[in-house]
């Protein structure tokens, strides 16, 4: 456990907590003096009309380890929405079920159910690929493919559209305007996706990841491994592109949360505590828990 | 004496005997390289390359059957082991990393790795020679291609390890199916490594003498046809080595140092395309 | 913001099916090839023990195992003589190159200056890459002659003196021999133990050797109390790999050896190993329970070297395995 991570425990608990302790009683200990003002309510949501996905029951288990309690929301269409909490509180785990990421790895199973537009992608017989192609995810670290810029784009598209040379060029340079990489790479497409720097690579994945058409985009701390000015021309690339996207988005940078995202969800081992707009969570919180992280790490 | 001069007494001693123990290993290099070279380059001539191998007695005589032969049981011995060996890397690294059967896999691939080269000799002696009724270039092909999967499968396998699962999950994420992201992206990502464990495979079969002996076995003459028995340079030197002729020794010596020579390289240059990855 | 791309222009990829179908047609070739390795060795042993057959049914397993004589006039083989040559060469091979290993991945982790490591690191692989038939080149031609003309007259007179183990050094100096053999082996060997050793000492970390030099130990001291306690299973597992490579080797042993079908005391005699006397006379032989019998020496070598290959794997594993249960 780092440091931010124990300061964050300790403004909960005096003592650990084992990780099923009910949030009441977790609130009711804390070291804030509002701490009885919540006490019957356990999480506090906004009411949300025409959700892109609905989740409904969702628990998450690592083999043994519960990681998602119960898990109820619904992420609103062409929006961005912003996941926030801890580390180890389940957001980036509750991100990596949308496009079921997960099932890469055995042992790893969700129980519940996930709406994409009202239909369930966890069950048995769901299309894992299609879904993948209608959801699109953007990662942590700049993974860009042992290809060049062009291939690095062009391998999404050709794995569900057969595009002639003409139509590829045009997407590709579609893409990469979108992610606003365009004017840097337009004379280089040819040479490998790793010798960008890595803003450039990052904003290269956001491109093959748009590149597809996807109808949502997954961003999981995309600004993590990125310095200021490239975290500030991604933060600009999300805001543009919710206007064609439902974008869902894990931080542990509240700052950014606070600027990029329309809503916002708070999350705390393993459970959503409070999912609001975003200018309310961060100014009104419901909950006295959501009060005592946003000012924690502000404060 | 007191117990802190005793104790850097000892210490001494032993780091001294240390020292002189990696000097006996560097010792025997030098002295085995030094022969080799002496012996091989004062024998080294172009009718080597352009001369069969000499019968009893005959004094002219080459290496051209034996080195023809031999890359040709390499190239093929490398033909058909390296993709059963790829395959084989790449189902332990991606398609079986979590299925049991790779666990027993794992261990029987790193105990071939080790086996006796002279039993697979014998293996392949009965299931090609005996069946086939007589020697030929096939069955030593067969037998080095046994010799080439195991180190093969491992290099495959711990070089697509070290393509972080990062990688794989964003060409998922895209929607490519599982055998889209091996080809294209993993394994074109591994590329070098895996083929850096074929360059070592070869450097371990080009001198390997007894899986040939029964079944290429030899041929003094020079042949193409895989059908027959088929000259190569580690028996030719074997056999040569053993004979009573001065001449057959030198050529020996000869064969031995272009074989050296042939695997230090590989050797070399699997390193230098290693650390260029790292 | 360019926005002239609108929905999917290209004639859709018919993907599912192609998807699903690569993806099963991919899966099972490299199944088939991964269970390929397994099948390779059931098929080496299920062949063997087929072929060693006649061998077995005419003398029996345990008779043939402690019978030396043989005989291909008699027809009467044993395979005494080649196991007991194959076992005592490697011990001497192990003998020596435990020692000299031990010391080579000292000096590599512990004494050498960083410029230093890697050059005598590179050079000790080396060793490992040269042919073997190379090593039986050189054994027969160089180091015999010269083991028989300096070396063993000074054994004679030294080790041969003593009581007991005096008789394994009292035979003529023909330079060719089972300790000639040893010797080759072990420089043969010594690589594949030093580099397995050097790289597990390597993984003992940095602050449990500070920590031990913190409270005044000697180089030495830390060695032998601290790294080699941490990392023996590991040790010992390069040991067995190398003794697994000893009692396979062929090449090299068939030319020193004297390929000597006799069973006797003296180390400095001839005699012969398992992969010697097939290597000799695998050919050569004639008649079905001449053959058996060297492919029942090739099977009791196999099922040798596969136990001790197998231990050593294990030892491995253990030691990874307790390297990765470290608190990082």
């Amino acid at each position: 456990m780092n440091y931010t991570d124990t300061l964050i425990m300790n403004s909960y608990n005096k003592s650990p907590a084992p990780s099923n302790i009910s949030l009441d009683v977790t609130g009711a200990v804390g070291v804030t003096d509002s701490a009885t003002a919540s006490h019957e309510k356990q999480n506090h949501q906004i009411e949300i009309e025409n959700p892109k996905i609905e989740i409904k029951g969702l628990d998450f288990y690592y083999g043994k380890f519960h990681a998602l309690y119960d898990i109820n929301m619904r992420i609103p269409e062409k929006q961005v929405t912003a996941f926030i909490g801890p580390s180890g509180c389940g957001k980036s785990t509750l991100l990596r079920t949308f496009n079921r990421i997960y099932s890469l790895y055995p042992g790893q199973r969700a129980e519940g159910e996930i709406l994409l537009d009202g239909r369930n992608i966890l069950r048995r017989d769901e299309d894992i690929n299609t879904l993948r192609a209608k959801v699109g995810m953007v990662f942590q670290k700049p993974t860009p493919f042992p290809m060049s810029i062009y291939d690095n784009i062009a391998f999404g598209v050709r794995l569900y559209e057969r595009l002639s040379r003409k139509q590829m060029d045009e997407r590709v340079e579609w893409a990469l305007n979108k992610a606003a990489l365009w004017d840097e790479v337009k004379d280089i497409l040819k040479q490998s996706g790793k010798a960008l720097s890595g803003g450039q690579q990052q904003r290269l994945c956001i491109a093959r990841a748009i590149a597809v058409k996807p109808e949502v985009v997954l961003l999981d701390e995309p600004a993590s491994a990125l310095d200021p000015i490239s975290t500030l021309k991604i933060e600009q690339l999300i805001s543009e592109l919710k206007d064609s996207y439902t974008i869902a988005i894990v931080t542990h940078n509240m700052q950014q949360a606070a600027r990029v995202s329309d809503y916002t969800a708070f999350m705390y081992l393993g459970k959503l505590i409070e999912f609001n707009d975003t200018k309310t969570l961060f100014t009104n919180p419901q909950l006295d828990q959501t009060q005592d992280y946003i000012t924690g790490r502000f404060g | 004496m007191d117990i802190y001069t005793r104790r850097k007494a000892i210490n001494i001693f032993n780091l001294t005997i240390a020292a002189i123990t990696t000097l006996f290993g560097l010792f025997f290099l030098s002295w085995l390289l030094w022969v080799l070279f002496q012996q091989g380059f004062s024998n080294l001539d172009w009718s080597l390359f352009t001369l069969d191998t000499p019968g009893p007695g005959d004094e002219a005589g080459g290496l051209r059957n034996a080195i023809v032969g031999s890359l040709l049981l390499t190239v093929v011995g490398v033909m058909i082991g390296a993709p059963v060996g790829v395959l084989a890397g790449t189902y332990l690294a991606e398609f079986g990393r979590y299925a049991w059967i790779s666990h027993p896999v794992r261990f029987i691939n790193d105990v071939l790795l080790s086996a006796p080269s002279i039993v697979i000799g014998v293996f392949v002696y009965e299931v090609m020679v005996i069946p086939m009724g007589n020697f030929s270039g096939w069955s030593g092909a067969v037998a080095l291609s046994i010799i080439v999967i195991p180190v093969v499968v491992r290099t495959t396998e711990d070089m697509m390890r070290l393509v972080p699962d990062s990688m794989r999950e964003a060409a998922a994420a895209l929607g490519a199916p599982q055998w889209k992201v091996v080809t294209c992206v993993v394994l074109k990502a591994a590329l070098s490594g895996v083929m850096t464990g074929i360059l070592l495979a070869i450097a371990r079969i080009a001198g390997e003498t007894a899986p040939l002996l029964f079944t290429a076995l030899n041929n003094q003459f020079f042949t193409m046809n895989m059908d027959e028995p088929m000259g190569n340079l580690p028996v030719m030197i074997f056999n040569f080595a053993m004979g009573p002729y001065e001449n057959w020794h030198d050529l020996a010596w000869a064969g031995s140092l272009l074989i050296t020579l042939a695997v230090l390289t590989l050797n070399i240059l699997t390193r230098f395309f290693l650390r260029t990855k790292k | 913001m360019m926005n002239t791309v609108t929905g999917n222009t290209g004639v859709p990829v018919p993907n599912r099916i192609a998807g699903s179908l690569g993806d099963r047609l991919f899966h099972g070739v490299a199944w088939m090839a991964a269970v390929g390795v397994l099948l390779v060795l059931g098929a080496i042993i299920v062949m063997l023990t087929i072929g060693a057959s006649p061998a077995f049914e005419k003398f029996g397993f345990f008779n043939f195992l402690s019978t030396a004589e043989w005989n291909p006039v008699t027809e009467m083989f044993g395979g005494l003589s080649p196991l007991v040559g194959t076992l005592v060469s490697s011990a001497i091979a192990i003998l020596i190159g435990l020692p000299v290993s031990f010391g080579i991945a000292l000096f590599i982790t512990e004494m050498a200056p960083p410029w230093l490591k890697r050059p005598v690191g590179t050079a000790i692989e080396l060793l490992a890459a040269i042919p073997s038939i190379i090593y039986g080149m050189w054994g027969l031609f160089i180091f015999a002659p010269f083991f028989a003309d300096h070396i063993q007259p000074l054994l004679t007179d030294t080790l041969g003196e003593l009581p007991l183990i005096g008789a394994l050094f009292q035979d003529p100096p023909l330079g060719i021999s089972v300790f000639t053999a040893g010797i080759i082996l072990a420089i043969m060997i010594i690589p594949f133990i030093a580099s397995v050793m050097r790289d597990v000492f390597e993984t003992v970390p940095a602050e449990l050797r500070e920590s031990a030099y913190g409270v005044g130990s000697t180089t030495w001291e830390v060695v032998w109390n601290v790294v080699l306690p941490m990392t023996k299973v590991g040790a010992m597992g390069g040991v067995m790999l190398g003794l697994g490579r000893a009692l396979g080797e062929t090449m090299a042993v068939t030319f020193v050896i004297g390929n000597a079908h006799k069973l006797h005391l003296g180390l400095f005699e001839p005699g012969n190993s398992i992969a010697s006397t097939i290597a000799n006379e695998f050919t050569e032989a004639d008649g079905e329970v001449y053959t058996a019998s060297l492919i029942a020496l090739g099977l009791i070598l196999f099922i040798i070297t596969f136990i001790v290959l197998g231990l050593a794997k294990i030892m491995l594993l253990r030691m990874a395995a307790r390297q990765e249960g470290r608190p990082a």
